[in-house]
């Protein structure tokens, strides 16, 4: 744990982080996700959670905000045990939080603009032209300032998930978590989204966790990754820690290679039993 | 605009239910309370119930209040509430259980008598006439033939 | 040999702990729920929205159907009443099936496959699309925000229209009756207000509609609540609405009207 927060150049690390998970263990039905794992994400950072698809990354994000209760273990956000906070407490950390679902979860009955201003209107009493005001800020920031009007049917899913970042960040959380913003995007969005996912960081002093398994562009924004398979945390460490790792799990995930330690087979039984092919004769010669 | 549709629909389900209350149901015609209470003895009320019509000349004066027996006697004793502004009833006036129709509901049909003292609440009703049971008019009936039948 | 009855009762077992587990999820949701609802109340807003989707929009197909019932009752019922000769009481049987029975039932079933599945369906899109888990981390509860306005709609929706199917099926009777067969305008009117009760019919019959109101828009909210996030799950939440509703809405009828009308 040490060593990873060690390996993190940055002057952040110094300060306590921001999220602390330890020892957290959790199974959905009697499958196995999460055993035992511990993992940091410092403040003021973009931290990466990388894996293959199925590796819980996403119920990851959903303990951290505490939809999710784990089996064992703890989830500390901010110097709180997320999941011994009664339902008021949670809430208001949450509001100290913004997620950014798969396919932006836009309510699909508002606008642009509603959807951007929905969390204030639930949680404030601003003046309607302050609230205006703040949402089109949002909506600058992303780029969207001319899209206020448009339906959510009418968006493409770049779009789509820039709104939702927008409304991630309207109420300046201290953290932002982005499950698969990359998925499916054309490689013009995908270059608008990891700048956003950038300088919004930074120029708003946010600390982001970013689930992906797009290794380019998560590698290339990270300031800090961590591996997952299995349940368990295979590798962490800087980007360029990460590539130069040389056990052969990482290296089939960062180089995409067919085989390896993951099998390209399903695992079944052999190819003799199910073709019913004759016993191997011995070479003949 | 949606405001202006929802408002439309609550408008037209409530004034539904004021029409239904006013016009498709005897809330109108509902004791307002304000009436007199007289009750009357009959040897037998045949299908009468409670809330039947109360009736002057074929105009609704009242409704049937209550059913029970007269422990004493065993007879039935119907007590009816009849509208306060037909406190003109002469106190021999008497009393009938009628039929509307062949198969229609049974009513109480009031004819007035000749005192100048009135009916007041809590009085009795001394005549009466009991409703008109089918079978016991053709017992009757067939009873009297036989009877004319011996004679011949 | 012993194979197959043990199939069959391990297949028992696996449906009666798939009921209990959803009973047990329906207990949990409208515990849930229970405390929703009088928060929600404060705002109107979001009410009057559903109050369009549930009932403005089921208000067409409300009124037909009562238009059409009420004239169907027209017509048998004057040829069975024509027989003996009390023509003159059509106004009577039509007003009160409708009022005790045909306009709370119908309208209640015709909800359940109007507005009903319409709610199941947003609900499970909502659910599938991740909106309700999105709100939740925005720390907006999903059932404060979504599911009780539309509980309340539904619940204010149901007696309105019933009321308005049996109002719109008595003036469908009295356009065959006295419009088409020549039933007397007078007594058509006369016998129905003589012979139904404020508070023995239409009372009891708003009181059913009401209830039939609880009764359809919580299945349909639970359904759509609890459905499986997937465009099969939506669907089959969706038909189990309906078929959910309607069968809850007939044999609670039952007892309500064991109960109401001692016959």
């Amino acid at each position: 744990m040490s060593d990873a927060a060690a390996c993190v150049a940055a002057p952040e690390s110094m300060l306590e982080p921001l999220i602390e998970i330890r020892n957290l263990s959790f199974s959905r039905g009697s499958r196995l996700i999460f055993d035992n794992i511990s993992l940091s994400i410092p403040r003021g950072q973009i931290t990466g959670i990388m894996g293959p698809s199925g590796t819980g990354k996403t119920t990851l994000l959903k303990l951290v905000g505490g939809q999710l209760r784990p089996d064992a273990g703890e989830v500390w956000v901010d110097g709180l045990n997320v999941h011994t906070l009664s339902r008021r407490a949670l809430f208001a950390l949450r509001k100290r939080m913004g997620m950014l679902f798969q396919h932006g979860a836009l309510l699909t009955d508002l606008s642009v603009f509603e959807n951007v201003a929905f969390p204030l209107r639930e949680h404030t009493r601003l003046p309607e032209s302050m609230l205006r005001d703040l949402v089109l800020m949002k909506l600058n920031a992303v780029g969207l300032r001319g899209a206020r009007d448009l339906q959510t049917a009418e968006l493409s899913g770049g779009m789509a998930r820039r709104v939702a970042l927008a409304r991630a960040l309207i109420l300046d959380p201290m953290l932002v978590m982005f499950d698969e913003p990359f998925t499916g995007q054309d490689p013009i969005t995908l270059g608008v989204l990891v700048r956003l996912i950038r300088n919004l960081n930074d120029a708003l002093g946010l600390s982001s966790i970013l689930v992906s398994h797009d290794v380019a562009e998560t590698l290339s924004i990270a300031d800090h990754v961590y591996v997952l398979a299995d349940g368990h945390v295979i590798a962490s460490g800087t980007p360029a820690a990460i590539q130069a790792d040389t056990s052969p799990w990482v290296r089939q995930f960062m180089q995409g290679l067919a085989d390896g330690p993951v099998p390209f087979q399903y695992p079944a039984s052999s190819l003799q039993d199910d073709f019913r092919l004759p016993p191997l004769q011995e070479p003949s010669s | 605009m949606r405001d202006i549709w929802v408002g439309l629909f609550v408008a037209l389900g409530l004034l539904a239910l004021t029409l239904l209350a006013l016009h498709v149901s005897n809330l109108l015609s509902l004791p307002s309370g304000k009436g007199y209470f007289v009750t009357a003895e009959f040897d037998n009320i045949g299908g009468l119930k409670v809330r039947a019509p109360v009736k002057l000349s074929g105009v609704v004066v009242g409704r049937v209040e209550s059913i029970s027996i007269d422990s004493k006697n065993f007879r039935a004793v119907v007590g009816m509430n009849i509208e306060s502004n037909y406190s003109i009833f002469p106190i021999d006036s008497s009393a009938a259980i009628y039929t509307s129709g062949l198969l229609g509901e049974q009513y109480i049909g009031l004819s007035p008598g000749a005192e100048d003292a009135v009916l007041k609440s809590g009085d009795r009703i001394a005549l009466t006439q009991s409703a008109i049971v089918l079978e016991t008019l053709i017992s009757q009936f067939l009873f009297n033939k036989a009877a004319e039948g011996d004679k011949k | 040999m012993m194979r197959p009855v043990l199939n069959l009762l391990a297949r028992i077992g696996q449906g009666v702990m798939e009921a209990l587990a959803r009973l047990g999820r329906w207990f949990v949701f409208m515990l849930g729920l229970l405390p929703a609802l009088p928060a929600s109340l404060l705002r109107p807003r979001l009410i009057v929205d559903q109050l369009y989707q549930v009932g403005v929009l089921s208000l067409q197909i409300i009124l037909v159907a009562g238009a059409f019932v009420g004239m169907v009752l027209g017509l048998q019922g004057y040829s069975i009443l024509a027989t003996y000769g009390s023509a003159e009481s059509l106004g009577v049987v039509v007003a009160l099936s409708l009022v005790r029975e045909l306009g709370p039932v119908l309208t209640a079933l015709l909800f359940a496959g109007r507005a009903g599945s319409a709610l199941t369906a947003e609900l499970g899109l909502m659910k599938s699309t991740e909106q309700l888990a999105g709100m939740e981390m925005m720390a907006v509860d999903p059932l404060k925000r979504v599911v009780a306005p539309r509980f309340w709609a539904g619940v204010l929706t149901m007696p309105l229209l019933a009321a308005l199917f049996s109002l719109v099926g008595v003036l469908g009777g009295y356009a065959i009756g006295v419009g088409l067969l020549g039933v007397d305008s007078g007594s058509y009117w006369s016998q129905i207000q003589s012979q139904v009760d404020f508070r023995e019919d239409i009372i009891n019959g708003v009181i059913k509609s009401v209830l039939f109101g609880v009764v359809a828009v919580w299945i349909a909210l639970f359904e759509g609540y609890d459905c499986v996030p997937t465009a099969e799950g939506v669907s089959r939440a969706t038909t189990r609405t309906v078929v959910n509703t309607s069968l809850a809405v007939l044999g609670l009828d039952f007892v309500m009207t064991a109960l109401m009308f001692n016959v």
